[in-house]
């Protein structure tokens, strides 16, 4: 922790740095233009609090964001449309609903194709083919289907994120159950074990590495699947309806709280399976 | 009534293992390899026999069609006087493989009690088997420990310990020492000849070493590659007790000499 402190501390500072230089840049086109028309000439240190302190700016400047969360988490109420964490909450709960959805998925069609040849030869291209297609293409049919059969709300997002988070789990499971040796396997042939034992008993185990390092990629997939499943559909709830909204009028700033609040929240996903992964696999000695 | 007792002694002679012109030829990408060829062998109960041979002579693939995990393409073999899968599926021996191949996961108690459990044996049984042959392979008192902390003699001591529990009367053991080290070795080789005398298993041992070899058996069959077969099968006369020591005795050295010249002829009409 302690020696990784001072590398950390540099890389932020290094792009804060980069990042208030480049909101002075991107913003200086309107500060100027502002100028002109006011017929005023600006100073450095003038263009450079205009550019970091504008309503609408290209690029908002961190603290302005910092504001902005701050204003739309701790000091709004939970229950209110503005606050960031209802928001948050919502796109949340599609995530982890279709988290759970792909991780069951994927580990059903992974078993599926470890123990039958049929489904060995002809699943996987399949899975791979449903990866290559645009899921911004995809969603909206998905949300209009499940609308025309009923369902509508939670289940569909959640829907989208199953889409994108079973591959991972596939592909992580299926190599994570193939991967007892040939030596285990025939170990398994002289006590005369049944398929489930062997699945119980050694497949399984075997392959706890390569699940949690699946779940931590399905995790974040399955954040962007709902996040995405928000924007095409008019959804008025959700970090992904904030980000739409903030785009139709032109709000950066709320568009860049959005996103920050996003990549926090997928931090702290990845970083509980993270923790999840090594307290199981120190419990069975494999870490 | 004498027929009865007639009967029960020629089932006593019946040999454990019995193989008669084996031919297994494995079909690859380059043509068609003959792993065995006219493989015919006796083994009796309570025999050490060791099988010995440059690679690809046949001899891993020799002990797993006994095992049952390679079919022959030819001839016959009865293990317990049934076929090789009835008498895997009866649970008849236990394999001991080159490596020790224990589940991270599990403790060693835990990879003991493993076929103990496939095998459905209650929980109380377990526990007292695994109690007894760790005792058995010296191990006592390393039943919650986990692999990792435990040297590599160690663990190939646990899986030997594995094989046991389920006291099958057959070991099957594919160069289990290949690999540690001399000194290492030199113990293992002995506790497992105490452990032979002990349990009066039949034991067929796979093995690249001729000193090896002769110190543990009681029959020594040499093997040749291309195709694998066997070139000469060595009763010896060496006793049942037998100290390290006695590898130095002119007896040892000349089983020694008589395989090191079996391998030499095996390797000349290649």
């Amino acid at each position: 922790m302690k020696q990784a402190f001072f590398p950390v501390l540099t890389v932020v500072t290094a792009l804060f740095v980069l990042w208030y230089g480049a909101a002075v840049w991107l913003n200086s086109d309107w500060a100027y233009d502002k100028a002109k028309r006011a017929n005023v000439e600006l100073s450095f240190s003038e263009l450079v609090s205009d550019t970091w302190s504008q309503d609408k700016p290209k690029l908002p400047a961190p603290h302005q964001v910092a504001v902005e969360i701050w204003k739309t988490t701790a000091l709004k109420k939970i229950t209110s449309k503005r606050s960031l964490i209802y928001h948050a909450w919502v796109t949340l709960s599609a995530t982890l609903l279709g988290f759970a959805f792909g991780t069951i998925l994927g580990t059903s069609l992974a078993v599926g194709i470890v123990y039958n040849r049929t489904m060995d030869m002809s699943v996987m291209p399949w899975v791979i083919t449903s990866q290559t297609v645009p899921i911004l293409a995809v969603a909206p049919m998905i949300i209009v289907v499940l609308n025309a059969v009923g369902i509508s709300g939670l289940l569909p997002k959640a829907m989208i994120s199953m889409y994108l988070s079973f591959f991972p789990v596939v592909v992580g499971m299926v190599k994570g159950l193939r991967s007892p040796d040939a030596m285990q396997l025939d170990q398994m042939r002289t006590w005369h074990a049944s398929a489930s034992q062997t699945f119980w008993r050694l497949r399984l185990p075997a392959s706890m590495p390569y699940f949690f390092t699946s779940l931590k990629i399905a995790m974040a997939a399955s954040l962007v699947g709902a996040i995405v499943g928000e924007l095409p559909t008019g959804a008025v709830a959700g970090l992904g309806a904030r980000l739409l909204a903030g785009s139709y009028y032109g709000q950066t700033i709320q568009i860049w709280s959005a996103l920050i609040l996003a990549a926090i929240l997928a931090a702290s996903l990845v970083g509980i399976i993270g923790v999840l992964q090594r307290v199981t696999l120190k419990r069975m000695g494999m870490a | 009534m004498q027929d009865g007792t007639q009967a029960a002694q020629v089932a006593a002679q019946a040999p454990v293992i019995s193989a008669r012109d084996l031919d297994l030829t494995f079909q690859t990408n380059d043509g068609p390899v003959h792993a065995l060829k006219g493989v015919t062998l006796d083994i009796n109960k309570g025999e050490f026999v060791s099988f010995i041979g440059p690679s690809g002579c046949g001899k891993t693939t020799f002990l797993r069609v006994m095992a049952d995990l390679e079919q022959p393409t030819g001839g016959a073999i009865s293990v317990n006087e049934i076929s090789a899968e009835d008498a895997r599926k009866a649970r008849a021996y236990g394999y001991v493989f080159q490596a020790a191949g224990l589940y991270p996961w599990r403790t060693i108690g835990g990879n003991i009690g493993l076929p103990l459990e496939i095998m459905g044996y209650s929980k109380a049984d377990q526990a007292e088997r695994v109690k007894r042959v760790l005792e058995l392979v010296e191990l006592d008192g390393f039943e919650r420990k986990f692999p990792w902390q435990l040297s590599g003699g160690m663990q190939q001591r646990a899986s030997i310990a594995r094989a046991l529990a389920f006291d099958a009367d057959i070991l099957l053991m594919d160069e289990p020492f290949g690999a540690l080290d001399e000194i290492v070795r030199d113990h293992l080789n002995e506790q497992l000849l105490k452990l032979w005398a002990r349990t009066e298993k039949t034991i067929a041992f796979v093995t690249h070493s001729i000193p090896e070899a002769v110190y543990l058996s009681t029959k020594i069959v040499v093997m040749s590659p291309r195709p694998g077969r066997i070139t000469d099968i060595i009763d010896s006369p060496l006793p049942k007790e037998r100290p390290l020591e006695i590898r130095d005795s002119p007896e040892f050295l000349e089983i020694a000499h008589r395989v090191r010249d079996g391998l030499r002829a095996g390797h000349a009409d290649v």
